[in-house]
């Protein structure tokens, strides 16, 4: 016996719902999106208008100076090979898409982590949502991203940013809860304000795990990006997808290959930043 | 003596109960049930329950008890790091519990500093900044709390370690840190809460004997907290003692070992060490006799033999101890015509206060044969200690 039940239109609510944004709110978005693409061209240019060694010194030099000569070494072999392929453009493209994506995640991701730590009512609203955030496939971020950006990085930055940000908050929140509570004691025993307590006391010891967040942020932050070039972001991403549209697994891998060369130069850079700030 | 003493907090049926629904348990508490009953009842914890104490000014308070006793809770409810359930903290007027949130602030960095079982020193502030935290907190401008904090640094033995790290520092020099920390604040009143429990024996004894010096010197009103009977009795100048969230003894250590409240007491301070803190006075004697200055020698030997003693302490007119005379000088100074036991007498005695330890006697007894004379300030004699009693009163302690 069959029970003759309707189907739930969610996929039908959700579209009303994304098209009901975009509209009303169309004048937001394109705000949104020329700041964003002012931010991305701005730094994109001014990437490319530094010569390519130059730009090679500076991180090379970074390298050297955040964390040791084995670094350095490996960043200009790694880096001289991308040269090499002719993906620096592109490589110069991804970088700029993953710094701007990071730098807005972790400016949104900073202050919700500190509320969350300190609201018990909070963390438990947002847990949920960073859960869906994450487990959510990446590619679906990018279907709302094109009706309210259009097709390119905008768009790119947009699921970027959403993909990316729940470590961020996640590790700022871990951080600050995991100060011990006699720290927290014995500010409060001094007679600290809220304010005193978070600038002097659990920022400063939070910083290391909340730097780990960063470190994760960016990671899946590139991942992102070379996953948008489906929605015409440029760079690396846009290379492989390329080769996938033409069967050429050779130029594939190539990308693939800087792409992951970037990735562990991040990596460990951020890293050794966090290190730093803790010796 | 403590009655005409300033009081500088004064705790008033102070109670605390863990749990969603606090009047429910207090409601219970007041028809006579105890802590165990009202958790299996209403599953609220009685963490203290009708707390009345008072803390002296410049007074070593300790307030003692196993850990479950409630003493953590008890302290910090004081500074309301635990909100009191129901009760009175007053400090110079200002009840604690009712203060608004700014004020409790305010009442924080004038009234109280802190110090904490596991030092809770900040790890990425070096010593001095650890030390200059209360004044910074406060706003002191920066030349000043350095050189506030500094001092407080060379109070406790630091100086020279102002820019080390505290995981650079062992634990004893940490504890320091958080003493200056304290120290530097320069609150009225001084909580320490278990602040030595986490030091190996030999470095506790060290600091236990520093914080009695530091605080004599200060005058420091200061709380203590601890679950070690005998750093309680031999800092303390009153403790009180802490039972599943009730007191059940407040009192001076002698008070506590000589006349314990109840069974538990009792159970509590056997094993002690009770020649380390009685004093002389637990096991002076009435003088039986004396004879004046101007007394002869027959005169001393009558009473002596009146009273079955071996020797006599000469007084002056003004009861002053000024000598002491044996059967045997007597009689020596009876054949030989003197006329008063002054011309024979001997200063060969030990005299003592009333608050000298007893385990100190005891080297005095196997270096001297005659009783030891108990004397005040002003050299007028109180009483006795014969060797005999000094034992007695151990073996009664030990008794108990």
């Amino acid at each position: 016996m069959a029970i003759d039940f309707p189907r739930i239109p969610l996929g039908d609510w959700i579209e009303g719902g994304l098209n009901w944004l975009t509209t009303e709110y169309s004048g937001v978005t394109r705000g949104i999106s020329r700041i964003t693409q002012t931010g991305i061209d701005g730094l994109n240019d001014a990437l490319m208008w530094l010569p390519d060694w130059s730009l090679l010194v500076i991180i090379v030099g970074l390298c050297w100076w955040l964390a040791n000569v084995r670094l350095a070494i490996g960043a200009v072999a790694g880096l001289a090979l991308i040269w090499d392929l002719g993906l620096w453009d592109p490589m110069i493209e991804t970088l700029t898409l993953v710094v701007i994506a990071t730098l807005v995640a972790v400016v949104i991701a900073l202050p919700v982590g500190i509320a969350a730590a300190l609201s018990e009512r909070l963390y438990k609203t947002i847990m949920p949502i960073l859960d869906f955030m994450q487990t959510m496939p990446a590619f679906v971020y990018l279907i709302p991203a094109i009706p309210f950006f259009g097709i390119g990085s905008v768009s790119a930055i947009f699921a970027t940013v959403i993909f990316s940000m729940p470590p961020a908050i996640r590790f700022t929140t871990l951080g600050i809860r995991q100060v011990p509570t006699e720290l927290v004691e014995a500010a409060d025993a001094y007679g600290a304000t809220r304010g005193q307590k978070l600038f002097k006391v659990q920022l400063p010891l939070s910083l290391p795990t909340v730097m780990a967040g960063i470190n994760q942020t960016i990671m899946l932050a590139l991942s992102m990006v070379v996953i948008a070039a489906m929605i015409g972001a440029d760079g690396l991403g846009s290379e492989v997808w390329r080769a996938i549209q033409r069967l050429r697994p050779g130029d594939g891998f190539e990308a693939g290959i800087a792409v992951v060369i970037l990735a562990m130069l991040l990596d460990r850079l951020t890293q050794s930043l966090r290190k730093k700030g803790k010796a | 003596m403590s009655d005409n003493r300033n009081v500088k907090i004064r705790v008033r049926n102070l109670s605390k109960v863990f749990g969603s629904q606090p009047k429910k348990a207090l409601e219970l508490r007041d028809q006579g049930l105890k802590r165990p009953e009202i958790l299996d009842k209403t599953g609220q914890t009685l963490g203290l329950s009708n707390i009345d104490f008072d803390v002296y000014e410049g007074e070593l308070l300790v307030i003692m008890g196993l850990s479950g006793s409630g003493k953590s809770t008890l302290i910090r409810c004081l500074n309301r790091l635990i909100e009191p359930t129901e009760g009175e903290i007053v400090i110079d007027g200002q009840n604690i519990p009712s203060l608004k949130e700014k004020e409790l602030l305010e009442c924080r960095r004038r009234h109280f500093s802190m110090v904490f079982q596991n030092f809770a020193l900040f790890p990425h502030r070096t010593v001095q900044e650890n030390a200059e935290f209360g004044l910074e907190i406060r706003g002191v401008d920066a030349a000043e709390r350095r050189e506030t904090a500094r001092n407080a640094l060379k109070q406790v033995g630091l100086d020279g370690w102002e820019n080390a790290l505290p995981r650079q520092l062992s634990g004893g020099m940490q504890q320091r840190v958080g003493l200056a920390r304290a120290l530097a604040n320069d609150a009225s009143v001084l909580l320490m809460d278990e602040a030595f429990s986490a030091l190996d024996p030999l470095i506790r004894g060290d600091m236990q004997q520093e914080l009695l010096q530091l605080q004599h010197r200060m005058k420091k009103t200061t709380v203590f907290i601890t679950h070690d009977l005998d750093e309680a009795l031999s800092i303390g100048d009153r403790i009180v003692l802490l039972k599943d969230g009730e007191v059940v003894q407040i009192g001076t250590p002698e008070e506590i070992l000589t006349k314990p409240a109840d069974d538990y007491v009792r159970r509590f301070i056997e094993g002690v060490d009770k020649s380390r803190i009685l004093s002389a006075e637990s096991a002076m004697r009435k003088v039986r006799s004396t004879v004046r200055d101007t007394d002869g020698p027959r005169t001393a030997l009558r009473k002596m033999r009146d009273h079955t003693l071996d020797s006599i302490y000469i007084l002056d007119r003004d009861r002053r101890l000024i000598g002491l005379i044996d059967a045997d000088a007597a009689s020596q100074a009876l054949e030989d015509g003197k006329e008063t036991v002054t011309e024979v007498m001997t200063q060969d005695f030990r005299k003592v206060t009333r608050d000298e330890p007893l385990h100190n006697l005891f080297a005095m007894f196997s270096e001297n044969r005659f009783p030891i004379a108990v004397v005040d300030d002003d050299q007028v004699l109180q009483g006795v200690v014969v060797k005999g009693a000094v034992l007695d009163e151990l073996a009664q302690a030990g008794d108990h």
